[in-house]
């Protein structure tokens, strides 16, 4: 009973500091000085026509390195729980996978590839981008997963894509500091017509990279989870 | 009515889920049901970041036909907040997947999934 | 004005299921409550004029969170007999 008082007390001193804080809160008619800065000399700063986009690679590049660093981190430390630790060797029995999930997966997965790797190469003109296209790219092994389950993936493909990508991006920023104006800027490579595939600079190749190391870990997670659903 | 704008009902409505997100995370005995009230509370966040970053009547913030580079600055929302959003719902999977794993591995040890049975370091 | 209805009936929709999903007896709902609200959370980024936003919630939270609970929950419930 003391326990669920307490518990009260802090829930009710937690919506106290919230309605502190909002209780003056108005609606807001124009942008931020910042982000007024963006918008008017963002597109021709940076050439991308998705500000979110501008915003993440270029303007906020070092808080896009550090969020790849703490995903690859979390990859890692999965594995590293879900160790397969007797061998092959344990016999799996899985229950017959059902007719309609088997055709339909043969019909999705090649079409939900296309779109995963379609989303995070045209990033910077629609919605979308590295980690949008990533998760999709992830969500079609899953589907192949779920309707062959004895499929094996093979870690070493995974292991080598990932590195690749990440070992890229810093080079591609390291590039950026002797050739243009800083760490991760984009004028590395000309800025192109505003609009087409192949503008805005370096963009569209950080974004590739970004979407295969995303993409590549959360397959990897996904993959550790189903190999080591046989063992006792 | 038109005192309450599209942001205050999202900002309540964010407040309340993060409040029950912690509540849950706070009262509940189940490992797998605490972790599921840390992805409503990191929810709920979110939900309450991006309500802070809309302006009236604003549209996407993407460069096309109707919105172009010269009346940019007053026809979008604010792009800042969902470039940290973006980042924040990713590093919130890899959390919780991470708390999965913790809790596979607890239960392997002491077959349980009850938090009161695990007082190891309760002095 | 139709815009503001709608909100209202998401977030109304979103407390309604998140406090449904923590009182459940049994761990398949409250997983599955957990995907509900972040599909409805996703429609609610799309009111507020974030597209970008709305797609990562809906392929990460919706989509890939989901699918890690069910893997651990399976082998939880192997380990248990």
């Amino acid at each position: 009973m003391v326990k669920n008082l307490h518990i009260l007390l802090v829930l009710i001193g937690l919506g106290a500091i919230f309605y502190a804080l909002t209780s003056d809160f108005e609606s807001s008619d124009a942008l931020s000085p910042v982000a007024e800065r963006y918008a008017t000399q963002g597109p021709d700063e940076v050439g991308a026509a998705n500000l979110v986009t501008a915003v993440v690679v270029t303007y906020r590049g070092l808080d896009t390195l550090g969020e790849v660093t703490i995903l690859f981190l979390s990859a890692a430390i999965v594995a590293f729980f879900l160790k397969v630790t007797n061998g092959n060797g344990g016999k799996r029995n899985f229950r017959p996978v059902s007719e309609i999930l088997q055709t339909a997966a043969k019909v999705l997965t090649p079409a939900i590839f296309l779109l995963g790797i379609y989303v995070f190469i045209n990033g910077h003109l629609t919605p979308g981008g590295g980690f949008q296209g990533g998760a999709i790219v992830a969500s079609g092994l899953v589907l192949m997963l779920l309707a062959r389950p004895d499929m094996k993936i093979s870690h070493t493909v995974i292991h080598v894509v990932e590195s690749i990508s990440g070992f890229a991006f810093v080079f591609i920023g390291i590039l950026g500091i002797f050739y243009a104006g800083g760490f991760l800027d984009n004028s590395l490579i000309s800025l192109g017509t505003f609009g087409t595939l192949l503008s805005a600079g370096a963009i569209p190749i950080i974004y590739i990279f970004v979407g295969l190391k995303v993409g590549a870990e959360l397959s990897n997670i996904v993959g550790h989870l189903q190999e080591s659903q046989n063992e006792a | 009515m038109d005192q309450i704008g599209l942001e205050h009902i999202a900002l309540i409505s964010g407040l309340i889920l993060a409040i029950i997100g912690l509540w849950g995370l706070l009262t509940q005995k189940n490992i797998i049901k605490m972790i599921v009230g840390f992805a409503l509370l990191d929810t709920g966040i979110h939900i309450i970041m991006i309500a802070v970053g809309y302006v009236k009547n604003a549209t996407a913030p993407i460069i096309s036909e109707t919105v172009t580079k010269s009346n940019a600055a007053e026809k979008i929302a604010d792009p800042i907040p969902q470039a940290l959003v973006l980042t924040a719902i990713v590093i919130g999977l890899g959390i919780t997947a991470l708390m999965l794993a913790y809790a596979l591995k607890m239960h392997q040890k002491k077959k349980s999934l009850d938090i009161n049975h695990y007082k190891d370091l309760k002095w | 004005m139709i815009l503001k209805i709608i909100a209202i009936i998401l977030g109304v929709l979103i407390i309604g299921l998140a406090v449904y999903a923590l009182h459940a007896k049994k761990l398949t709902v409250a997983i599955l409550g957990a995907g509900a609200v972040s599909l409805l959370a996703s429609v609610m980024y799309l009111l507020l004029a974030a597209p970008d936003v709305a797609m990562t919630e809906a392929a990460i939270g919706s989509g890939l969170s989901t699918i890690i609970f069910f893997y651990v929950l399976n082998k939880i419930r192997k380990q248990n007999g």
